[in-house]
């Protein structure tokens, strides 16, 4: 009873920390990736390379005053940023990160992630309403509308992976992708089935991972042209902290789901060197190219944004799931 | 107490009542609230509340689904409907009939007794376990033996997806 009281007390603070490590220097290789695509140095002033800024940025944040301005919302306004951060930390403990690195294995992983993640949108509902500002607000029902579009050829193409490998265990949708590199959910040759619209289907995974994850060229919420910072534009101190680490956990997540579910997880391509420094290789590449296309990008417009997704991505994600069904009915 | 607290039972007991707790809390907020807004999120650990006690019932899918479908889509769709009818809610509205409050009040103390004594004068049957909750028997399940209510569910989602254009076109000159 103790020991599984530790173990759940070890893997949370695992958690915990692996998140608020990776938002933290995710800011500053942001910064860094932002400096090199623009022809400048980024920070520098801190450690090496502007390697202690992000603990600096912490420590500020941390002793900044917390205002909350008159007129809002106060409890909704303190629970907000708050409900941003924890659903995503909560979603850490499912991820398998190697056959035996695992917080807690669900059988349904995926589904739990999923709806730890639909959590975030009521978050950022609260925060734009209770913020009692019309930017906050315009913000926030941009964020949700976007959301919710987005969702729909995610669960989709996520269905597709699903039915392919039989399951919602995480663990075992990796397990299916194993045997090397021709093996993985995004090439058309996976299980005996040649299904042509797998990379497609990768391709609208990541495009909605960017989105729900409201990252440029997506990120109408925070459109600081128009919207001066959107649904966080009356948080100050950690309030802005929290929802700040809570965008980079995200990221996190969404590269780590897309990892799993497309690019085989911890299975090493051709034999090389099994571990689990491949599942990191992939998320981190995943996230550099989160980084590459935010600075690469110019923002849409909302109309443009919601259009991609109920015009494009759902009517292709529900072909995809249609065609599988059928290939994996006929083989 | 503390004896029945740590037995596994009372420990049962301890977060089933804290359920029962927080999906009751979640209702009065509900209910009670001034602001709609807040009202949604009073509906919102409702949700939760049950559907921790889907999962306190061994069920983990159907309390997955009651997060994912009623937080992350019924909360979220409610609270635009808000926010697109009414951006500057009134604080207070006064019951347009006087009748309302003690007429509301009666029929609800009236149908809670009546709930109570039938809750306490049944005998409740202990029945036996149907399956093991898991996404491939509920799916077996709903495709076969209950097909009928899925298919009739998907018809009255399809009406209201209709209705919704329709009302949605209404409007419009073109």
């Amino acid at each position: 009873m103790t020991l599984t009281f530790l173990n759940i007390f070890i893997a949370v603070v695992i958690a915990i920390a692996f998140v608020a490590a990776n938002a933290a220097y995710l800011v500053w290789c942001e910064r860094k990736g932002a400096g090199f695509i623009q022809r400048r140095p980024g920070p520098t002033e801190n450690g090496l390379w502007g390697l202690l800024q992000p603990p600096v940025d912490g420590i500020k944040l941390m002793t900044k005053q917390l205002m909350i301005p008159g007129g809002v919302d106060k409890i909704v306004f303190i629970i907000a940023p708050v409900l941003a951060m924890f659903p995503t930390i909560i979603s850490f403990v499912t991820i398998p990160f190697s056959d035996q690195i695992v917080a807690h294995n669900m059988n349904i992983g995926l589904l739990m992630i999923f709806v730890f993640g639909s959590m975030s949108a009521m978050a950022l509902l609260m925060a734009g309403w209770s913020s009692r500002n019309k930017f906050a607000m315009i913000s926030s029902v941009r964020a949700v509308s976007q959301a919710v579009a987005y969702e729909i050829p995610m669960l989709v193409t996520t269905i597709t992976v699903v039915m392919i490998a039989g399951s919602m265990d995480l663990m075992e949708i990796v397990h299916k992708q194993g045997g090397g590199f021709w093996h993985w959910n995004i090439w058309p040759l996976q299980n005996g089935l040649f299904n042509v619209l797998m990379p497609f289907s990768f391709l609208i995974f990541f495009i909605c991972s960017l989105a729900e994850t409201n990252r440029a060229p997506f990120d109408l919420g925070e459109a600081e042209s128009e919207l001066v910072a959107g649904y966080h534009t009356e948080y100050s101190s950690m309030g802005f902290g929290l929802f700040f680490m809570g965008e980079y956990a995200n990221i996190v997540i969404g590269a780590c789901l897309t990892t799993i579910l497309f690019l085989g997880g911890w299975d090493c391509p051709f034999g090389l060197f099994p571990g689990v420094w491949w599942f990191l290789l992939k998320i981190y590449f995943l996230i550099f190219t989160f980084i590459w296309i935010r600075w690469t990008f110019p923002r849409t417009t909302i109309y443009s944004l919601l259009n991609l997704s109920w015009k494009v991505l759902i009517p292709i994600s529900l072909f995809n799931l249609l065609l599988t069904a059928g290939l994996l009915k006929v083989f | 107490m503390i004896q029945t607290l740590t037995t596994p039972d009372g420990l049962v007991g301890i977060i089933f009542l804290f359920m029962v707790v927080v999906t009751l809390i979640g209702g009065l907020v509900a209910s009670a609230s001034e602001r709609l807004v807040r009202a949604v999120i009073g509906l919102v650990i409702s949700f939760v509340g049950v559907a921790g006690l889907y999962y306190f019932l061994n069920s983990p899918f159907i309390a997955m689904m009651q997060v994912l479908i009623y937080v992350g889509a019924v909360a979220v769709a409610i609270s635009f409907a808000i926010m697109l009818a009414a951006p500057e809610e009134k604080k207070k509205f006064s019951p347009t009939n006087p009748l309302t409050g003690p007429l509301g009040l009666i029929s609800a103390a009236l149908l809670t007794s009546g709930l109570i004594t039938i809750a306490l004068k049944t005998t409740w049957p202990i029945m036996p376990k149907v399956n093991n909750g898991s996404v491939k028997i509920i799916g077996i399940q709903l495709l076969t033996n209950h097909s009928m209510v899925f298919e009739l569910i998907s018809i009255v989602l399809l009406i209201a997806i209709l209705g919704a254009l329709v009302i949605a076109r209404g409007g419009r000159e073109h």
